[in-house]
């Protein structure tokens, strides 16, 4: 199912991910899915997360498919130029797959395979620009498609604390202008800075989720303050990772603070998109916690 | 800038025959060459007997030149077996066309190869990607100065300014942004969505 039928409702959209493992057993995966993320509405499958090689997202979101599991295929342009990713977008479409998300992707040297080719022939924008040519029934190249073209609810992603975050708006608009129907933010800690952000973001009238990662210690959120983009933890946080390493340490505290930075931006957005990072586990108390369910 | 390296004399050793001309070009002043390393494998190489001969000449690049600079030499490179050219990579290719016959062997690897490579090198950066992007983003290239050559705004790899793939650079489109931001011109970043054109 589409999700842009559900934003049109006036739903609260509820989007969690999940990453493919190195190999091709998903048993453990589909069984996590089917077990914690029943109360979601769709399912991000990352495309070779921060670079490093995976099973494919395309083949996650079918075997999610099967299960009857919606799903949003997540599709970067690090490693495929503009007739693989068309060619995959019409296998997605073949598929059934209906959802999904634009990236321009980490570097290659971000990952495990730091020797293989950036792509890069298209990025966020210049993608969403493609998957809205191949919904008019043309590819990239000006070429009628057979049979009907493909539709998809196409996403996007912006970082609403970047310290750059007026050179992110201007990216967003470029991404609303080539066709962009939701966002999904990168992880928020800081709710008064997405609330700053998201007066500036409402002018362009398109459904924004709050993204969030439950975080499991203080040295992972140290960790992502010093080394992800984007992602700028309070002192508040790390504080009471620290307090109760035992509560922590079973993700009590983690799902404390997301479900308090839930609450107080929800009413500021339409949806929240969970980067549960193996804490699956955990997505139905923070669901339970944030008065999602 | 250019900005050339040595290949390992390993490399250079394997690719030097029994009878090697060495074409060193030291033309542009702001190359970075390593010079005393590059001077004792050319010395390395005459004692072993492989160098006939080493050329220092400069601006091997223009076709024009090399003509004028190897004019004298001709009959030495004629008789050897391989000429090993000590310069950035657009040198080495005008050698290669220029003795079509002979084979030809870098002795550098060049690191980036911006500016204009030719006798007129600049500070700035180009990659020559044949569909110029600087009137929509001040004057700065993406193609050159981003690690993804990105031509439709900034990703999300930019942390404090810098880029993900090495934090000493900094991000070219937080740059771009700066500079239209100071010129009033942020308009010019909203141009519809661009596709490169990589046809030859």
């Amino acid at each position: 199912m589409r999700i842009s039928e559900l934003f049109a409702k006036g739903e609260f959209v509820l989007t969690a991910e999940v990453g493919p493992p190195k190999g091709f057993n998903l048993d453990h995966l589909l069984h996590e899915a089917e077990e914690f993320l029943q109360d979601i509405h769709a399912i991000n499958v990352t495309d070779c997360q921060s670079s490093v090689m995976r099973l494919s997202s395309l083949a996650t979101c079918k075997a999610l498919k099967d299960k009857g599991l919606n799903s949003i295929y997540q599709l970067t342009c690090r490693d495929r130029n503009r007739i693989a990713l068309q060619s995959d977008l019409l296998a997605a479409a073949y598929f059934g797959i209906d959802n999904m998300l634009a990236l321009t992707g980490d570097h290659t040297v971000m990952g495990d395979t730091k020797q293989a080719k950036p792509v890069f022939d298209l990025d966020s924008v210049s993608l969403l620009h493609c998957v809205k040519t191949l919904e008019s029934g043309f590819d990239i190249a000006g070429n009628e498609l057979d049979g009907d073209p493909p539709k998809f609810t196409k996403g996007a992603v912006v970082s609403p604390c970047s310290d750059s975050v007026d050179v992110q708006l201007a990216k967003m608009e470029r991404k609303v202008e080539a066709g962009a129907e939701y966002f999904q933010t990168q992880a928020v800690y800081d709710s008064e800075k997405f609330i700053r952000f998201m007066e500036k973001a409402k002018q362009f009238k398109i459904p924004v989720q709050l993204g969030v990662i439950i975080p499991k210690n203080a040295g992972m959120a140290n960790f992502m303050n010093n080394n992800i983009a984007g992602v700028s933890i309070p002192a508040w946080v790390i504080e009471e990772l620290k307090a109760d390493k035992e509560k922590t340490k079973a993700g009590i505290t983690g799902v404390e603070i997301v479900a308090k930075i839930i609450k107080e931006c929800r009413e500021h957005c339409q949806g929240v998109h969970i980067m549960a990072l193996g804490w699956e586990s955990k997505v139905p108390a923070l669901l339970e916690q944030s008065g999602l369910k | 800038m250019l900005i050339t390296a040595l290949k390992t004399p390993d490399e250079i050793r394997a690719s030097a025959g029994a009878k090697t001309v060495i074409i060193s070009c030291e033309g542009c002043k702001e190359v970075h060459f390593p010079e005393a390393e590059a001077l004792a494998l050319y010395q390395e190489l005459k004692d072993s007997g492989n160098a006939l001969k080493v050329i220092r000449t400069e601006y091997v690049c223009s076709p024009e030149n090399l003509t004028v600079q190897t004019k004298k030499h001709l009959d030495l490179i004629e008789s050897a077996d391989t000429l090993v050219v000590f310069s950035c990579g657009v040198g080495v290719q005008s050698v290669s066309e220029k003795f079509a016959k002979k084979p030809v062997f870098a002795g550098c690897d060049t690191i980036p190869l911006p500016g204009y490579q030719g006798v007129t090198p600049l500070e700035v950066d180009c990659d020559q990607c044949g569909e110029c992007y600087l009137n929509s983003t001040g004057g700065i290239c993406p193609i050159a100065s981003c690690s993804k050559s990105l031509v439709n705004g900034q990703c999300g790899g930019c942390k404090d300014g810098k880029c993900e793939v090495d934090k000493e650079m900094d991000c070219a489109w937080e740059r771009i942004y700066k500079r239209l931001e100071k010129l009033e011109l942020l308009e010019n970043m909203k141009y519809p969505a661009k596709l490169r054109n990589f046809a030859p």
